[in-house]
């Protein structure tokens, strides 16, 4: 569609500001826990592409997440991952670009089993 | 001048507007008026605007001065009764900070949008009526300022309202909506403020902040709200003056108006969605909840509205449907935000009491008991482990209305909404089908957003630690934000009550 804008050259002359190069190398990641929305909304982070997925799982969801009751009861083993909505199951030694996350990526999980406080989602 | 006073009412209107207006003799129309034709607007006949206020300054003068008058005589007097202790609840005073952050500055950049409008539509009656919406807007930016300064002496949060408006991550939520707005051409923003906001949906800003008032013991912002009024009713009669007149003027001018129609009830939703916080949480003493309101302002009188303009060939707005099922779910997800969210916020946050949870779960039979109130008790559970809920990363945002991603699909209260469009090889975000829609008739507008969260992440925000982004906003740690309980604000309210219990006796 035609840009509507007085300036025709409007569109050449705007300032894209996510672009990925104003993150200092980062790129920026969107987790979301499915069923626990005590946690307001998917939350975000600016990481390097080469952190290792891994420690996405053993530092930062625990940092962010840990003070779910449910926490704790997560079988690791269990949970489902996607990545911008393909079902995939990660390689924690891989880094976050081999396992496909780019930026400005939503990485979504389900914990199998648990459903939010007392089952509510919540 | 006695021949001036002895014209009539009509003949000085005559003066001012069409005796102000003349036919350029040396320079083409659309080089005075550069932003009149590039939205697609057709205009066959300007001088088929009837205005509907004839309008004079020397009256307008008149009456706006009265009305001055008395509201700081109010003022005053509130002031030396120390009115800010009758006030239902020390807790009421978080939603007049929430309206001199968010509506306030909101006020000032309607001014601005006006002012512009009022220079560049070519029409003179429509400009002269867009001159005076702009000192309006003005003079409501700086008497709300007067008015809410008062409860500055007394309690956090007051102290940098505009500088605030400009930096904080939820109040970019109206911010970023009148740039939106001012950064459109001169008929769009009138669509936007002057029909869809003013028209469609003031009621549900004004009526809620203003009753709330009234019945929390605030009179000076009731009287604020009395000023205000009869300017209220005016806007609203351009809002709807201005969109039938583009409508009847050419069929091609339907298409657009609608879209604009579309949008800017979907972008004013969003925004309002901070009022339905506001009167279902914030408010000591309620006066209906935001489900009501959205019933009468919104489903009754938009119904009326519609219909009378559906022979104009417009439709009620896209996804009106949504919002009004949204009405259900809008005030327990905002207030689950802040709540999380109180380290960060320029207010303070509570959790219902239990006498509250039953007034929202008989308002709310359709979704408090089954989603809301468990998550309120399990917050309440942790609080009385000493274990406050606090959310420890930031939120995603969405890319159009800016407010964290938090609203939940159609139909779905268990799962979060989310929405994405691709555009240049970059990814976008949206909470909602709503904003989705916006951005994807202009993407080269919103894919300039100023997230505040990428902005933090990007060392645009004083630093990286929150403590930095706190200073960066002006924000008091430990004075302006974090829970009711145990701030400044409460334990001065307590001692005023414990001094008012001894003089009693």
């Amino acid at each position: 569609m035609a840009v509507v804008a007085l300036d025709e050259h409007y569109a050449d002359k705007i300032e894209i500001r996510d672009r990925v190069e104003n993150f200092h190398g980062n790129i920026v990641v969107y987790l979301h826990w499915e069923e626990h929305l005590s946690f307001c909304s998917a939350v975000a982070f600016p990481f390097p592409p080469a952190m290792p997925f891994g420690a996405l799982v053993k530092d930062i969801l625990p940092a962010t997440y840990g003070a779910h009751p449910d926490f704790a009861a997560i079988d690791w083993d269990a949970v489902r991952w996607t990545v911008d909505g393909r079902e995939t199951a990660p390689d924690p030694a891989r880094s976050l670009a081999e396992n496909g996350v780019g930026h400005k990526s939503l990485l979504r999980f389900r914990t199998p089993g648990l459903h939010g406080y007392r089952g509510t989602r919540s | 001048m006695n021949a001036i006073n002895k014209l009539g009412l009509k003949q000085r209107y005559a003066l001012l507007t069409n005796g102000l207006d003349w036919e350029p003799s040396y320079q083409p129309k659309s080089a005075i008026f550069p932003y009149a034709e590039f939205e697609g607007i057709k205009i066959r006949d300007w001088s088929k605007w009837e205005d509907p206020f004839r309008l004079t300054m020397d009256s307008y003068w008149k009456y706006q001065a009265e009305k001055e008058r008395k509201l700081y005589a109010v003022l005053d007097s509130f002031a030396q009764n120390n009115g800010q202790t009758g006030l239902s609840n020390a807790r009421y005073v978080n939603a007049a900070k929430l309206f001199l952050t968010g509506i306030t500055p909101a006020e000032y950049q309607a001014h601005r949008g006006f002012a512009h409008v009022g220079r560049h539509i070519p029409g003179v009656g429509p400009r002269i009526a867009a001159q005076m919406q702009s000192l309006d807007e003005l003079r409501h930016a700086q008497t709300q300022i007067h008015t809410l300064s008062h409860y500055n002496r007394f309690f956090d949060g007051f102290h940098e309202f505009s500088h605030m408006h400009d930096r904080v991550w939820y109040l970019s939520v109206p911010k970023s909506f009148f740039d939106d707005a001012r950064t459109a051409g001169p008929f769009e923003y009138f669509i936007a403020i002057g029909f869809a906001f003013e028209y469609v949906l003031t009621n549900l800003l004004f009526v809620p902040f203003m009753s709330g008032a009234a019945y929390n013991g605030d009179l000076a912002t009731v009287t604020f709200g009395f000023s205000a009024q009869s300017d209220e009713s005016r806007h609203m009669t351009l809002g709807i003056e201005v969109i039938k007149f583009l409508l009847e003027q050419h069929p091609d001018n339907l298409p657009i108006v609608q879209k604009w129609v579309d949008k800017w009830f979907w972008r004013g939703h969003r925004v309002l969605g901070l009022v339905a916080m506001m009167m279902d949480y914030m408010l000591p003493k309620k006066i209906m909840s935001w489900r009501e309101a959205w019933d009468i302002y919104f489903t009754q009188a938009g119904g009326a509205l519609f219909a009378d303009l559906a022979r104009y060939g417009l439709r009620p707005p896209k996804y009106a449907d949504v919002a009004t099922a949204e009405a259900e779910h809008l005030s327990h997800q905002n207030w689950s935000v802040f709540y999380q969210y109180t380290q960060a916020a320029a207010f303070h946050t509570w959790l219902p009491t239990p006498g509250e949870m039953d007034w929202l779960s008989e308002k709310y039979p359709n979704s408090f008991d089954q989603h809301y109130r468990p998550r309120f008790e399990m917050w309440a559970e942790m609080e009385r482990d000493g274990k406050r809920f606090y959310n420890n990363a930031l939120p995603q945002l969405c890319t159009v209305c800016q407010i964290p991603m938090a609203y939940t699909e159609p139909g779905d209260p268990t799962t979060i909404c989310f929405r994405h469009s691709e555009h240049k090889g970059d990814r976008y975000h949206f909470c909602s089908d709503g904003c989705k829609d916006i951005f994807d008739g202009e993407p080269e507008k919103y894919s300039q957003s100023w997230l505040p969260v990428h902005q933090i992440f990007q060392g645009n925000c004083g630093g990286a630690s929150m403590e930095e982004v706190l200073a960066w906003y002006r924000l008091n740690p430990g004075a302006d934000n974090m829970d009711q309980a145990g701030s400044p604000d409460q334990a001065m309210w307590d001692q005023w009550m414990r001094m008012r219990d001894r003089v009693a006796g």
